[in-house]
């Protein structure tokens, strides 16, 4: 298993958001420059669909390659992955994103709190975490063990989420160095 | 969370005393699967859990049940099963009898879901679905048959999405809080422990289905599983997979050909 050992070199920020989470991808996403050193992945709370759209939603919204996760895909830079509806995301040792389809986490899958555990351990301190508006209190577990891991996190700024719940509880619990609003939230990201 | 070395080590464990092989397993799963476990039954250290594995043989049923994910539901993916019905059965039923292999089956939901589509097709009497997983405790329930009655309210939206017609509850007969389905559909059932890992090719089938299983392995495991499936498969056979997975990137997929927007491969040589 040598090859478990070699970490990729890329940054990666995960955006995990439920309720009124879209919108804010919808502001943000159209600002982001392209940076190859990046990889971004959204985790978003919605309905199985069979021909899910939002992909292409997001897509008609960004310059950046836009595309849904596939089973032990390695991440690349310069490019926005949507997890699929219906699995959690697991991220390997080596680089690559796995499928699974267990139990549901804070009735969700794909769970958040998952996504950024999972990450936390394998990425770091090169992963930045970020929770948008939501009304579930998926998120704050998952970035409370980013923290643990040197890695960063920022939270939407509560009193502009459409359902501040889920930013709330994780400023309350992790009292977070960066609270940002969506305007805020495209500077940092450019910054990353 | 534990850590990495000590997932190999409990691996290597399971693999030496016990013969089960997790080491081409995905690594993301399989920490978060031990993680899991291990703060499920409250183990006061990682040595304690090492030692519960490798001393307690009744203890090691319950970690290869929990490794494994053992998450399913009646048609699942009704779209899948609105195409098996209106495009493959029909092709499977100019045969003189149909075999089916189910593939890391869990508790049977898929299976039955087969059995029905089958029944409506007419063809259940002259097909056999041999139904295996790597966990005999989860083929006994599957063999049993009985199932949440509180699952019932999703399984039939998704019978009726998946083009049923009839009234589902006509399958089981409802008792406390399970059902039990019909006996008619576990009559054409076989069900045995496979090891994909490490199992070998045991029939020619027509149709294989194995789904949201290959996920759970890496890459090289994966590629090894199809060789298995093509070698467990005629001309012209069938292989259903989970709606995020794909042959596309396996050695075998020059012989096989998508059929349709879903997820199923027809061998074309």
């Amino acid at each position: 298993m040598a090859q478990d050992r070699i970490t990729a070199p890329l940054k990666l920020l995960i955006i995990g958001g439920s309720a009124g989470s879209l919108t804010v991808l919808l502001k943000v996403l159209p600002a982001l420059n392209y940076n190859v050193s990046l990889s971004i992945v959204i985790v978003v709370h919605r309905k199985n669909t069979p021909d899910s759209t939002l992909a292409d939603l997001l897509a008609s919204r960004t310059k950046i390659h836009v595309k849904e996760i596939e089973d032990k895909e390695s991440l690349l830079g310069g490019t926005i992955y949507l997890a699929p509806p219906d699995y959690h995301i697991l991220f390997e040792n080596n680089g690559a994103v796995s499928l699974d389809f267990s139990e549901k986490v804070n009735f969700s899958r794909p769970s958040i709190d998952v996504a950024f555990e999972s990450a936390a351990e394998v990425y770091k301190e090169r992963l930045t975490c970020i929770l948008l508006s939501g009304a579930s209190s998926d998120g704050v577990k998952g970035l409370a063990e980013v923290k643990r891991n040197n890695g960063n996190f920022a939270v939407q700024d509560p009193s502009t989420a459409q359902a501040p719940y889920m930013p709330q509880q994780a400023v309350n619990k992790l009292h977070p160095n960066t609270v940002l609003t969506p305007e805020a939230m495209i500077g940092f990201i450019n910054g990353l | 969370m534990i850590e990495d070395e000590n997932i190999d080590i409990l691996v290597n464990d399971v693999f030496e005393l016990y013969g089960y092989d997790f080491t081409e397993y995905s690594k993301a799963s399989l920490k978060r699967r031990i993680s899991r476990l291990y703060t499920l039954d409250k183990f006061p250290s990682f040595a304690e859990l090492r030692y519960k594995i490798k001393n307690d043989p009744g203890y090691l049923k319950r970690f290869v049940e929990e490794i494994t994910v053992n998450v399913t539901e009646m048609f699942r993916d009704p779209s899948f099963y609105l195409a098996l019905r209106n495009e493959i059965l029909p092709k499977l039923g100019t045969y003189p009898y149909i075999r089916i292999w189910h593939a890391g089956c869990s508790t049977g939901e898929e299976v039955y879901s087969m059995a029905i589509l089958l029944k409506e097709a007419g063809l259940l009497s002259k097909s056999i679905i041999y139904a295996t997983d790597i966990n005999p405790d989860v083929l006994e329930k599957a063999r049993v048959g009985i199932f949440p009655i509180a699952n019932m309210k999703l399984y039939s939206e998704n019978y009726i999405a998946s083009g049923g017609r009839l009234d589902f509850s006509s399958y089981y007969s409802a008792n406390y809080d399970g059902v039990k389905f019909d006996e008619s559909l576990t009559k054409q059932m076989v069900f045995s422990a496979h090891n994909l890992v490490s199992d070998g090719s045991f029939n020619e089938f027509h149709l294989i289905v194995c789904r949201n299983v290959l996920i759970y392995f890496d890459k090289q495991l994966q590629d090894k599983v199809f060789q298995l499936f093509d070698k467990s498969m005629g001309k012209l056979a069938y292989l259903a997979l989970g709606s995020k997975e794909t042959v596309k990137f396996s050695s075998i997929h020059l012989h096989y050909k998508q059929v349709g927007k879903e997820k199923i491969w027809r061998k074309t040589e």
